[in-house]
């Protein structure tokens, strides 16, 4: 029988170490809303999102006080709108019509996030995916809770550098559509390569087109409770450092599989995976950069940050996979620069860099992610960032994304503060050489040699 | 069998066990195991009830015990025992 020791233990991650569940995020297909007609098809996705997710918050609650842990966010994605609208809508206009439509429900079932405002170019785009993706300023600068993504590469197919370029341009305008906002659009716009149908945390969540018709996903988060961990090991060798990364990790993913089967049982929708991410926020002791610096650094960004996080990753990953059956999603140790206390600590030291951030991502389980950079930052350089980070994640097989945020009329050394979870974060200088000629070349990049393997 | 842990953390004080019991026998909550330590002054319960034949929902137990904790002085929280035994058991 459980005994007190335990009962304590768990009791102390999440009132003293910030254990929490991220996100409940319920997948829904949109694919039986497609009509020709824009009205008709606005009025079918509101009804079937709003049935199917209207219990959702308060199923969350109800197993949130059941168990005795937090669950942040209550979240929804759908199937990317660019297939869903491309019958309909003729103007970008039409398109930013469906993102108020999935505004107005997100407000109504209460979820703080929708994702799905999306297109998956990554070898080429249809008219529907061009329309969607030059109405994302204009859909992003209209709502409040919609969250978009692009996937413009991926390792069987190569990078659409026309669509990176397009991309360097649209987030820009998003900046600029959101200016009075500190440019807060571009936090709710991420693209990616090898985007994972099921992720369930934003901005990146969509329903993939392989997946049921509704699906839960839930998103684990814990990084207080790994730090608190490390702490009783301080001077250990690594096998021990990896032995208690593991054992916390899994500790943390079967609370994740708990709530994910108990919100799977009580609203009647399949359980789809849990994903075991480390996911920083803002709060003190909430911090994947004090991970990385109580395995051994001064600083995140410091000489051995890189080996620091690929550790950390991959013992998350096997720590998680004994948890849960179903692990996907991204899966590992997210490194937000804004939304990590730890990492914005770092940054203003001098001791993290865009370039060093770029090497982390190689490791880590997603990408760049929640980075200021100057407002007057050029679409193409942009574009080129994008690429990079699209070319390591075709090239090692891994999911990377890159959510940057041009804040308009701020240059290096000012803050932006974008609030709640997004955090602040200082304004990071960007590499000030041209790219031009390269992204314009048009085109795409093609597969990498390994990803023949059929 | 639905079982509920309880845990009680607080200054020691007179009678705290003897009306967490009272509440719960009042309300069919049968109990199955007690553990109690006093670390510094500090008063640490940890109760394995059963609420099968509970006469109310769990969320006004939670309350309930919550409100009671508060009059003694302590912190009374009230969980489904699952949650502990998924993190600590294979």
């Amino acid at each position: 029988m459980i005994n007190l020791y335990e009962v304590t233990e768990t009791n102390k991650m999440i009132e003293k170490e910030n254990l929490d569940v991220r996100t409940i995020t319920l997948g829904i297909s949109l694919l039986d809303c497609i009509d020709s007609d824009l009205q008709k098809l606005n009025d079918k996705i509101y009804a079937k999102i709003y049935e199917a997710a209207k219990d959702l918050v308060k199923t969350g609650e109800i197993i949130s006080r059941e168990f005795g842990i937090p669950i942040v966010n209550k979240r929804i994605s759908v199937t990317p709108i660019a297939l869903i609208g491309g019958a309909a809508c003729k103007t970008v206009e039409d398109f930013a019509s469906i993102a108020k439509t999935l505004d107005k429900v997100a407000h109504e079932v209460g979820v703080n996030f929708i994702g799905g405002y999306s297109a998956l170019v990554s070898k080429g785009m249809t008219a529907a995916d061009e329309l969607l993706i030059r109405s994302i300023p204009l859909a992003l600068s209209t709502t409040e809770r919609v969250c978009s993504s692009v996937n413009l590469g991926s390792t069987k197919t190569g990078i659409n550098m026309d669509a990176v370029k397009l991309m360097g341009e649209m987030i820009i305008q998003t900046a600029e559509y959101t200016k009075e906002d500190d440019s807060l659009g571009c936090a709710k716009l991420v693209v990616f390569c090898n985007a994972p149908d099921d992720n369930p945390f934003m901005a990146g969540a969509f329903h993939g087109v392989t997946e049921a018709d509704k699906i839960i996903n839930v998103g684990v988060s814990g990084p207080g409770v790994v730090k608190t961990a490390l702490e009783k090991v301080r001077g250990e060798n690594f096998e021990v450092l990896c032995e208690t990364i593991k054992k916390t990790a899994f500790k943390v993913t079967r609370v994740g599989q708990l709530v994910a089967q108990e919100a799977s049982k009580m609203l009647n929708v399949p359980f789809g995976i849990v994903d075991l991410s480390l996911a920083p926020t803002p709060a003190i002791g909430d911090s994947v950069a004090d991970i990385l610096c109580e395995i051994g650094l001064e600083y995140a960004g410091a000489p051995g940050t890189t080996a620091a996080l690929a550790l950390l990753n991959d013992q998350v990953k096997k720590g998680g996979v004994m948890a849960s059956s179903y692990v996907g999603g991204l899966s590992g140790a997210f490194i937000p620069v804004s939304e990590d206390q730890g990492m914005i600590d770092a940054v203003v030291a001098g001791a993290l860099t865009l370039e060093k951030l770029e090497a982390m991502t190689c490791v880590c389980s997603v990408g760049l992610d929640m980075i200021a950079i100057p407002g007057d930052t050029k679409a193409t350089t942009i574009s080129g960032i994008i690429a990079d980070e699209m070319a390591i994640g075709m090239v090692n097989q891994k999911t990377t994304a890159v959510r940057i945020i041009p804040v308009i009329g701020k240059g290096v050394g000012e803050t932006v503060e974008f609030g709640g979870l997004l955090g602040y974060a200082p304004i990071m200088p960007v590499n000030p050489f041209s790219c031009d000629a390269f992204v314009n070349r048009g085109g795409r990049i093609p597969a990498p040699i390994h990803s023949f393997k059929n | 069998m639905k079982k509920t842990i309880i845990t009680v953390v607080g200054k020691d004080t007179v009678g705290i066990i003897a009306k967490v019991c009272t509440y719960l026998a009042d309300n069919g909550i049968n109990i199955l195991d007690i553990s109690q330590t006093i670390v510094q002054g500090y008063f640490n319960m940890m109760m394995i009830v059963d609420t099968n034949n509970m006469n109310k929902q769990f969320g006004d137990m939670a309350d309930e015990l919550a409100a009671l904790g508060e009059a003694i002085g302590v912190v009374i929280k009230c969980q489904k025992e699952e949650i502990f035994d998924k993190m600590h058991r294979i």
